[in-house]
């Protein structure tokens, strides 16, 4: 089996019924895509397929055999921010950011399909399966339909070190 | 161990390989296997994966649509389709989902621990689609509630048929969680051709049922005749009881025309 992966191709080695998600997370280390519920149901793990938001938990890997795959990594990078993700930042759209990766693969479609503003029932619709825990979904949907209209802002002040990791230190054990 | 996975490159090679369904362990949109195979409730022998089989497409073969087993959910939302399944297909799940779920994954499917499923099968009965499937003794044409209420373990279904001219006028009107799944608590769907009625509720039972009393009364309390509504996670059985009524007769006074 083969994946292209944010325009990287791959030999798959993982057996055919194995979860995309974890094809992506364990066998590339590909680790936007979160596992969190693993049934579908809270859209963390949401990645495109061939252009197509899916599900990457209930997907398996075999089924998508030569499809084109794109992840958060693919979308931008710290300098370089995509639209959706310029505005997630503008808009304060991340609070703990776990679902962040799945809602802006799930935006970054949307806008795509639409070519244009969305309006807010269009993103509550295209939002629908993601959940977000912290549940900030006034910021979330703001920032969709922001980044529809192009309204970026300003993310010059992204702290970002020269290093291209972002400038936060972690005091003590995660744990 | 793992299982041996087979993905047959033609509907014909997949007919072959199911054979009387042995074994098999079918694999269509995968959205209600893959939690089940994380989580290690099934262990299958043999994976069945039809996603290369070309049993996915809606044609209209003279007066008649026939949809693919493999047909996304997603295709139904705004595909060539009645109106009675596009509204019940709008229902399921999420945009996401609807993606990779497919028909015949839907009418497949058992009820689960915490919801009933199949939401599609009322809009299916009341349209009087037929399902063609193949397994032991061969290929065979019936229709869906004849299926729904006979053996399906043994069958693998090809084609959902339904005739252009299914319904002059049809209803629906049903209730639902709001969640990433909303399956259904109870959908009923109504269509009417040539003068008779066509009634049918899912999501209050194992599968979706024909509700031939009501067909013939009209009268929205005869649908506790036809159903027996079970308690789940989404919904009492006794709630169910209590609306079931209200939206048999809210389907009948929403009858439109196509």
């Amino acid at each position: 089996m083969r994946l292209t992966v944010n325009g990287i191709e791959s030999e798959i080695s993982s057996p055919p019924l194995t979860p995309l998600l974890h094809v992506l997370r364990d066998e590339l280390d590909v680790t936007s895509p979160k596992a969190g519920c693993q049934q579908g149901g809270c859209g963390t793990c949401t990645v495109l397929v061939d252009g197509e938001p899916r599900r990457s938990c209930l997907t398996p890997v075999a089924a998508v055999d030569g499809a084109s795959i794109t992840t958060l990594e693919g979308v931008g990078e710290p300098e370089r921010l995509s639209p959706v993700q310029a505005a997630f930042y503008e808009k304060y759209a991340a609070q703990c950011g776990f679902c962040t990766p799945g809602m802006i693969m799930a935006a970054t479609a949307l806008i795509d399909r639409k070519g244009g503003p969305v309006e807010r029932d269009e993103v509550l619709e295209a939002l629908g399966g993601h959940y977000c825990r912290c549940t900030g979904y006034v910021k979330i949907v703001d920032a969709v339909m922001a980044a529809s209209r192009g309204e970026v802002g300003d993310v010059q002040d992204l702290p970002v070190s020269e290093a291209g990791e972002p400038s936060v230190e972690v005091h003590g054990s995660p744990a | 161990m793992a299982p041996q996975v087979l993905i047959p490159q033609s509907a014909d090679e997949a007919a072959t390989l199911y054979g009387d369904g042995e074994g098999i362990t079918v694999f269509a949109g995968g959205t209600i296997l893959m939690p089940e195979l994380a989580s290690g409730r099934i262990r299958p022998e043999r994976a069945l994966l039809l996603h290369a089989s070309g049993l996915s497409g809606i044609r209209s073969d003279g007066g008649v649509i026939r949809i693919g087993a493999m047909t996304p959910v997603a295709a139904l939302v705004d595909g060539p389709v009645p109106w009675l399944l596009s509204i019940y297909a709008t229902h399921v799940a999420d945009y996401e989902v609807r993606q990779s779920a497919t028909i015949g994954g839907n009418i497949c499917a058992p009820p689960g621990r915490e919801s009933q499923r199949g939401d599609l099968g009322a809009a299916l009965i009341a349209l009087g689609a037929r399902v063609r499937s193949a397994g032991k003794g061969g290929e065979r044409t019936e229709a869906v509630e004849d299926f729904l209420s006979g053996d399906r373990s043994g069958r693998l279904v090809l084609e959902i048929e339904i005739d252009v001219d299914a319904a002059r006028k049809s209803g629906a009107s049903g209730k639902r969680r709001k969640h990433a799944h909303s399956y259904a608590i109870a959908n009923v769907a109504i269509a009417e051709r040539d003068g008779e009625l066509r009634v049918a509720v899912a999501g209050v039972g194992p599968t979706a049922v024909r509700c031939r009393s009501v067909e013939a009364s009209r009268d929205p309390q005869d649908v506790l005749e036809d159903v027996d509504p079970v308690d789940d996670a989404v919904a009492t059985a006794e709630y169910r009881r209590q609306i079931l009524p209200l939206l048999v007769r809210e389907a009948l006074d929403r009858l439109e025309t196509e």
